[in-house]
């Protein structure tokens, strides 16, 4: 019975080809919009977030920007350190130098810390090691420099041959002990050259780097992160005479938090707008089959004249919309991975067709073809025989 | 209850209101037809012959009175059980043949055995019957508009008789039809009679109500027996 309700739903469809064609049009357009625009947007929150955790782990960056003439010292970060919830601390003082690169003179960016630094804020190395306690204590001109910089500069393109060499920043001769790995994320450096220093030596190094004006603070784990951000705040309060416009406390783990929301919502929003176009497919589709009902008067009469039960004619009728329905769902999908396909070919994005998405879509369709031909459906079946199989049209 | 009677309508009436006015389309009908009758309902335009065969083909309910198909009483039924006794009773063949445009002549006749859940083997095989008793099997992937109308009518009464009704209903079916066609069709009942079915035929041609062995007359809703053709020709 439901095979032969099938068998018949698509000789009905196919037999006015172009009527169902332009039926389904709503539900293609609708699925398409669904369908691409989540993938787009679920392949880009997942390729952000994947950068943001690979820019760092959720530390906390602090910037002072008026010390009320009572400026912090590498002293006052072991305070911030004893913290409850505060793990590690490192301060952050950029500044620039110049290095030479044969008769050229290029500059470098200087990152002047200590050696909490690499595990606060994650940094990889390609060999060598990172700044020590005693390198700061000692203010040595050492450096630890990145991949670019070995190899423009130094020549190296094997990081390991830096190491033990010397690059003359300022006029001022530094030991290279370590090499940074080389970021896949090309954005995100967008200095070519780069050095961290010890902080001590910076100081010594540079004009303007005095005192700690920035630093970075690694919590105890991601979950007090929250309570972390509180104390610093509560002590910065009370060391620059409460006024909270002194200093900025930038808490990433709220930040990718945020931008997670952000873009969930845009999601939501997203997927809202194409489930409403698929809606108003879904009318078309009710709107094609009371058409449809009305011209098949005749052909209800004669089968319920031959034995139809209502719900037969109800079947016949539901299956049809659900057979436009899925064939639209179908061709839907089809052009969405055509799209998605197209995209990444000319584009440099690399975006893919979302599993989830079209599984939700085919899902959605399916309802929508029961949803808006139950209601001709039922007028279908209800129909009186006798009016029906007289009915001239 | 007579067990030999396959239609038995008693004091049926069918009463229709238009506005204030009342029509009786049927008015306290008697009638009966024998298991293996072949009889004929004769009657002018107007008179209630598409009411009574409604009411008999259980397509409409009666407004008063009983009415026993095959020993049984059709009422209070719900329309889905009207439905199956249409199916699995009742063989309907109709002036304008009623048959749909879409299907070959071959799934026209299976259609009725889909409703009655029959599997495809059985099907094929009782479509197969009834399309070789009328004599149409080699043009089952016709449609109907691919037939005469005489073809078509055949196609018809082959979908009656794929599903074994306990009676054949035929309103006017020979009214499309050229006078040699329907003496084809009329031969087609008569053997389906000699095989033992039960025939009630509707018609105002008189000519094609002598064919039955009995002819019932209706007038102005009401029914009554015709005893002889002269009776049966000043009818209409
Ligand atoms: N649905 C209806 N509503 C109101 N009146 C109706 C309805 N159906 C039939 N009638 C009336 O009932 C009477 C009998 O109609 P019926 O169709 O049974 O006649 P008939 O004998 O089949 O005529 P014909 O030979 O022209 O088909 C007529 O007066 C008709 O107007
Ligand atoms: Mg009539």
């Amino acid at each position: 019975m439901i095979k032969s309700s099938f068998k018949m739903a698509f000789a009905s469809v196919a037999s006015n080809k172009l009527r169902s064609f332009l039926t389904m049009l709503g539900i293609i357009i609708g699925v398409v919009a669904l369908v691409v625009l989540l993938s787009i947007t679920n392949s880009a929150t997942s390729t952000i977030t994947d950068t943001i955790s690979s820019i760092s782990t959720n530390n906390i960056t602090v910037t002072i920007t008026d010390d009320k003439d009572k400026p912090l010292s590498l002293s006052d970060l072991d305070d911030i350190a004893s913290l409850k919830n505060v793990a590690a601390v490192a301060p952050s003082a950029v500044s620039s130098g110049n290095i030479r690169n044969g008769s050229d003179t290029e500059t470098i960016k200087l990152t002047g810390t200590t050696a909490d630094y690499q595990s606060i804020n994650g940094v990889e190395l390609a060999s060598g090691r990172f700044i020590r306690s005693a390198d700061v204590d000692n203010h040595t001109n050492v450096a630890v420099i990145n991949a670019d910089t070995a190899i423009d500069i130094l020549g190296c393109y094997n990081t390991s041959q830096a190491i033990g060499q010397s690059i003359t920043i300022d006029g001022i001769p530094y030991t290279v002990i370590g090499v940074v790995k080389q970021s896949d994320n090309k954005v995100l450096s967008q200095a070519s050259y780069e050095a961290y220093i010890p902080f001590t030596s910076l100081e010594r190094l540079s004009t303007t780097v005095r005192d700690v004006t920035s630093f970075v603070i690694a919590p105890k784990s991601d979950a007090v992160s929250d309570l972390a951000q509180q104390e610093i705040n509560s002590y910065l309060l009370s060391r620059f005479s409460n006024d909270s416009d002194a200093f900025t406390v930038v808490n990433m783990k709220v930040i990718a938090d945020t931008l997670s929301k952000v873009t969930g919502v845009m999601s939501l929003m997203l997927g809202g707008i194409a489930a409403i176009s698929l809606l108003v497919g879904g009318i078309g589709i009710m709107n094609i089959m009371l058409v449809s009902v009305t011209e098949r008067t005749k052909e209800i009469g004669i089968r319920k004249a031959i034995g139809a039960t209502e719900g037969s004619i109800m079947l016949q009728f539901l299956i049809e919309s659900l057979v436009l329905c899925l064939i639209g769902a179908g061709i839907g999908l089809g052009i969405s991975a055509l799209i998605i396909a197209g995209i990444n070919a000319f584009t440099d994005y690399t975006f893919w067709l979302d599993a989830r998405v079209c599984v939700v879509a085919s899902i959605f369709s399916i309802g929508i073809g029961l949803i808006f031909g139950f209601y001709p459906a039922r007028k279908a079946a209800r129909k009186d025989p006798i009016e029906a199989l007289h009915y001239a049209g | 209850m007579d067990d030999n009677k396959m239609i038995l309508l008693s004091d049926v009436s069918k009463i229709y209101h238009i506005g204030d006015d009342t029509v009786k389309a049927l008015d306290h009908a008697k009638m009966y037809v024998d298991k293996g009758e072949f009889v004929s309902v004769i009657g002018p335009s107007g008179s209630g012959k598409s009411t009574l065969m409604n009411i008999v083909g259980c397509l409409d309910t009666a407004t008063s009175g009983q009415y026993f198909l095959d020993g049984q009483e059709v009422a209070d039924y719900s329309r889905n059980e009207l439905a199956r006794i249409r199916n699995r009773k009742i063989g309907f063949i109709f002036q304008d043949f009623n048959l749909l445009q879409k299907l070959s002549a071959y799934e026209n006749v299976e259609l009725p055995l889909i409703y009655q859940g029959l599997s495809p083997s059985k099907r094929k095989e009782q479509v197969e019957d009834a399309l070789n008793a009328i004599g149409l099997w080699d043009r089952r992937d016709h449609r109907p508009n691919e037939l005469s109308g005489g073809q078509k009518q055949r196609v018809a009464i082959a979908r009656a008789l794929a599903t074994h009704p306990s009676l054949f209903l035929a309103d006017e079916p020979t009214g499309n039809l050229d006078q040699k066609t329907g003496g084809m069709l009329l031969d087609i009942f008569h053997r389906l009679n000699e095989e033992g079915n039960t025939i009630l035929l509707i018609t105002h041609d008189p000519n094609v109500a002598k064919e039955a062995s009995r002819s019932v007359k209706i007038l102005d809703g009401h029914v009554s027996e015709a005893k002889d053709m002269s009776e049966i020709e000043e009818v209409v």
